[in-house]
């Protein structure tokens, strides 16, 4: 089981989450040309060591969350809310 | 080498069985190959038995980081069919499952490949629908055992099942397709490995690769842990770990990312389960076979996240056990012997690439998903054709890394482009 410190709930297991996917993609603008937006549907780096990528707390608090994780040793580095809004909210009350 | 046959087992039978030789050689890496393919997986062993066959290129060696079949060809369940709808998968697929029934007499070698069929179960009237449909595409081409039985046709065959009235999906009906099955994994690939060093081929292993040079858009050279080799053509069979040795090669990005699946055997029975059956309804996923020692192989869905690591997590233990325990309740006091997971590209549309690449003589053999086992002969035999050939097979026209840029996918789910749903 991975333990996932989720920003708002606390450490869970990552069974109450769901996987998003890759963190790094960036969807281009609606009339960006069609090589840019088959590159960000189709194409992974797939990194073997740290990536960043989306989860959320699906069996908890319902928030997206970023999280840098290493694909091999499953270790996770640094978490943080996904919405850069709340991300900043939650910085300044702590 | 020591050909098998009724014979020479009763000759060797009768004379102490000290006649038999060395299945394949143990080579020293050449300082030149016309064909480098990496990875002795069964793709990588098929493609170069077929390079020799088929295209008379016998200067090839097989580089292997372990030992031959110490990944995936030894981290899957072993099935066998072809009951696939998509136009290219499916003409991919029978050939792939014409190729196994011959399999055995061609390479000379037991791969103990059992037609036993392969089940599908049914729940609802819209599954029964939208099989009947698929079911239908393949009659209509070329794969003629494709049919749906009766629940009371699945009773007489398989009589273990689970089909109490008060089961969570009430089984209704069953997809069968007769001609699929199970093969011995390790069989496989000691065939293609014995067979493949009869035409000279080298079968290097524990030699991991460790860089490779380009000049322009050309590789020259291999860097190993055993020497520098330089190459004519490289080819690449190693997934899971496709996208390493594309960074290596000097690129980036492919429509792939890295899973793990994992399986489990349980302790050997008596026999109970003559076909494959497979299970999926409401998010489980679920598929078992008995292998000719009596454990009862099984699997279910991926770990859900993005790994390299070749190990499983417990929440899909769980997962796994509790879909065994709706299917097959006569499970319950089993007791597992192994479990053990393996890393698998899985592709954006849930099919596979054996494609031409950016550089002029790499060749690319990956996204096998959960399904490179029973690719291995056709994956071998087109991968073979376009490194021969430097152009694809008809068959394998959209099999290629740009079949996304024209608009095609391959999705048999239709699952969208989400590697992890394509399970």
């Amino acid at each position: 089981m991975i333990r996932i410190p989720c920003p708002f709930c606390g450490t869970r297991d990552h069974s109450e989450f769901t996987y998003g996917g890759d963190g790094s993609i960036i969807y281009p603008s609606l009339d960006a040309p069609m090589q840019d937006w088959h590159d960000a549907v189709f194409q992974r780096e797939n990194i073997c060591g740290v990536q960043v990528e989306t989860w959320q707390h699906a069996n908890g608090c319902r928030m997206w969350i970023y999280v840098e994780r290493d694909t091999m040793t499953h270790e996770i580095h640094s978490v943080r809310a996904a919405h850069p809004d709340m991300a900043v909210a939650l910085e300044v009350t702590i | 080498m020591t050909r098998f046959s009724a014979w020479n087992v009763f000759w060797q039978g009768i004379s102490g069985q000290k006649g038999w030789t060395r299945q394949w050689r143990d080579p020293e890496p050449k300082p030149h190959y016309d064909v480098i393919i990496v990875g002795g997986g069964l793709h990588g062993l098929a493609t170069a038995y077929y390079l020799a066959k088929n295209h008379g290129i016998r200067n090839i060696a097989v580089l292997e980081k372990g030992w031959i079949g110490g990944g995936n060809a030894g981290r899957n369940t072993t099935i066998v069919r072809s009951n696939y709808t998509q136009p290219g998968n499916r003409e991919f697929y029978e050939d792939s499952l014409k190729l196994w029934e011959e399999l055995s007499h061609e390479l000379n070698y037991n791969v103990m490949f059992s037609q036993r069929s392969h089940i599908t179960l049914l729940h609802s009237p819209g599954a029964v629908d939208a099989v009947s449909r698929d079911y239908n595409i393949m009659r209509r081409t070329g794969n003629a055992d494709a049919g749906i039985w009766s629940l009371e046709q699945l009773k007489e065959a398989v009589p273990h099942l689970n089909y109490a009235s008060d089961a969570r999906f009430p089984i209704m009906a069953a997809a069968v397709h007769k001609r699929a099955g199970t093969a011995r994994h390790d069989a496989v690939i000691w065939g293609y490995a014995r067979a493949a060093d009869q035409f000279g081929i080298d079968i290097i292993q524990n030699c991991e690769v460790t860089g490779i040079l380009r000049e322009g858009s050309k590789v020259t050279t291999i860097e190993t842990t055993r020497g520098k080799i330089t190459t004519g053509k490289l080819g690449l069979a190693v997934a899971g770990n496709t996208s390493r040795l594309w960074n290596m090669a000097g690129m980036s990005h492919l429509p792939i990312e890295s899973h793990k699946l994992q399986a489990f055997v349980s302790e050997p029975l008596k026999p109970l389960l003559d076909q494959v059956v497979v299970f999926g309804m409401g998010g489980a996923h679920f598929y078992i076979s008995q292998s000719d020692k009596g454990g009862m192989v099984f699997g279910g869905d991926l770990d859900w996240y993005k790994s390299y690591a070749q190990k499983g997590n417990l929440p899909i233990v769980q997962d796994v056990a509790e879909a065994a325990m709706s299917v097959l309740p006569c499970l319950g006091r089993v007791r597992l012997l192994r479990h053990w997971s393996g890393v698998v590209d899985m592709s954006m549309d849930g099919s596979h690439f054996i494609s031409k690449t950016p550089i002029d003589n790499l060749y690319l053999n990956a996204g096998w998903n959960y399904g490179g086992f029973k690719a291995t002969p056709a994956s071998g035999t087109y991968f073979a054709d376009l490194i021969a050939n430097d152009r694809p097979h008809k068959v394998i026209a959209d099999h290629d890394l740009k079949r996304f840029e024209r608009g095609i996918q391959l999705d048999e789910r239709g699952a969208g482009p989400d590697p992890k749903l394509h399970g």
